[in-house]
Formats: structure tokens, C-alpha cells, sequence
């Protein structure tokens, strides 16, 4: 599921339960049709509340990317569990975004995050 | 092979199945007490393993089944068989090619059986055009040792 926070400069999308094959779809298209309305300089992805997610995130991920490539944005991965960091790291998707941990959704607009994620 | 405890279990190759396909691996592998981690990791590659039947092995018709097979091997070993009656796959070394996707207008990120690989021990791919693809995995889960298992009983 997806729930979409957008601002004058970010779109936030909030993303929670199982990402797998079977929700990509509906996700990526609310997202890349908020995108596509407002072109925002930066898109955040919010893992926080993400319970489960395999290579079709990753897929999720590098879309988003390639989509942003085109206009020159910025993608952000917020709040990835352990399972999901796992998987960002052996599909090297942890390479296309920046990865920011502990950014509540409220607090982190116009803020620096409390730390970044670097391993 | 010893198996030691099994379930067999048939399913239409729908995608709304491949949450209760990686539940139900899990659901029989957690008898073995795995770490959280060790479960996260054999969730991801049964997840990946039905996508791909899904995705790939009845691309074009929606009648197609999805046969998965769990096993309890000695020394806490899970064995995972995940078969299908699809399309095959001709050539798996480039099935098996980080990123590479016969489905990329899916937005598939060509990284199933890298997670496969990477998240359980041991990875085998059979397959025959038109007949269908059987994969197998084993992984061995750490808390599933015998001595484990000895010390709770």
C-alpha cells in the first residue's frame, strides 16, 4: 500500500505492508502518476512500515530512479528494515538513492535526518 | 533423503498467492526455532522462486499451477522444491544473469535468482522448454541443529 504526501519540493510516498509482485504494480503507478504532476525535485521512498519486501522493490526502486533520471531528481530511501537493507545490498540498489535511516515521516521535512545509513 | 517431516502444497499461479506461499514455508520451517533472520531469508527466496512461476512460467494464460514442496532434512536442514508446468526456461545461465529480465516492461529488476542464491545455501534450476522449471533450495537453519533440538526435548 502507498499513501502519498505531497509538498512544494518533495513527494513522499509512504509505504507499508508487503511489497512483492502482486502490490508493486498498484504502488508504482500512484507514485509515477504523482510524479508526473508535479515533477518534484525530490522523491522520498519510506520503508518504514514495510513488512516484507523482495526483488520486486528493487525493481520498484530502480524505476523510480531511471524515471527521476529524466528530469534530474533526486531519490530518497527512507526507514528500510534489516530484511529490506539485505536486499538493497545484494542488488546493489542501495547504490541508486540516498539512504536515510530514523526519518519520522512529520519531522524530517526541512530537517537534516538524525543520521545517515552507511555501512 | 532422510525427510523428517514434509508438506505438499498446490496453488493457482495467481499473484495473490505469493504472500501465502512464503507464510506457509515459513509457518512449517519456524518448528526448527530459526533466528529472525534466517526466516526473513528463506521468506525473500520463496517469494522469489513463486514470482517467477508467476511472472514467467504462465505469461499469457492464467491457468497454471504452482506445486510447492517443504521438507524437514536432518541437522535443521529445510529443503524448499518450488515447480511449475510453464513455459521453461531455454537457457538458465542467462536466467540466472544478475539483471537480466525477459519480463522488463514489468519493471522485474532480473534479480530473482540472485536473492535465491544469496539467501539459502544451496540453488538448483531444472527446467524444459514447455514442460516447466523446478527449483530447489536448501538452507540450513541454525537453530535447527540436533543438538538443539536435543537440548529442548
Amino acid at each position: 500500500m502507498v499513501e502519498l504526501k505531497q509538498e512544494p519540493q518533495k513527494l513522499t510516498a509512504l509505504l507499508s505492508g508487503e511489497l512483492d509482485h502482486h502490490h508493486a504494480k498498484e504502488i508504482r503507478e500512484k507514485i509515477d502518476f504523482a510524479v508526473r504532476e508535479q515533477y518534484p525535485p525530490v522523491v522520498v521512498l519510506d520503508f518504514g512500515h514495510v513488512t516484507f519486501m523482495d526483488s520486486s522493490g528493487i525493481g520498484l526502486i530502480m524505476g523510480r530512479s531511471r524515471l527521476m533520471e529524466e528530469y534530474g531528481g533526486t531519490l530518497e530511501i527512507h526507514n528500510p528494515s534489516q530484511q529490506i537493507r539485505k536486499v538493497l545490498r545484494i542488488s546493489g540498489a542501495d547504490r541508486l538513492a540516498v539512504i536515510r535511516n530514523h526519518v519520522h515521516a512529520a519531522a524530517a521535512n526541512g530537517k537534516e535526518p538524525e543520521h545517515e545509513y552507511a555501512e | 533423503m532422510n525427510t523428517l517431516n514434509e508438506l505438499k502444497c498446490t496453488f493457482p499461479a495467481r499473484s495473490e498467492n505469493e504472500s501465502f506461499a512464503r507464510t506457509m514455508v515459513c509457518a512449517f520451517a519456524a518448528q526448527l526455532d530459526p533466528t529472525v533472520e534466517e526466516l526473513a531469508d528463506l521468506r525473500t527466496a520463496v517469494s522469489e522462486a513463486v514470482t517467477n512461476c508467476i511472472v514467467h512460467a504462465y505469461r499469457g494464460s492464467d491457468a497454471g499451477t504452482v506445486t510447492v514442496t517443504v521438507r524437514l532434512l536432518p541437522d535443521g536442514v529445510i529443503y524448499v522444491r518450488i515447480a511449475d508446468k510453464g513455459c521453461g526456461i531455454a537457457d538458465i545461465p542467462q536466467a540466472m544473469t544478475p539483471l537480466y529480465s525477459s519480463a522488463p516492461a514489468e519493471e522485474r529488476a532480473g534479480l530473482g535468482f540472485t536473492v535465491m542464491q544469496s539467501f539459502t545455501d544451496r540453488l538448483t534450476v531444472t527446467s524444459k522448454p514447455d514442460r516447466g522449471t523446478t527449483v530447489t533450495m536448501r538452507k540450513k537453519l541454525t537453530h535447527g541443529t540436533d543438538e538443539a533440538a536435543g537440548g529442548r526435548s
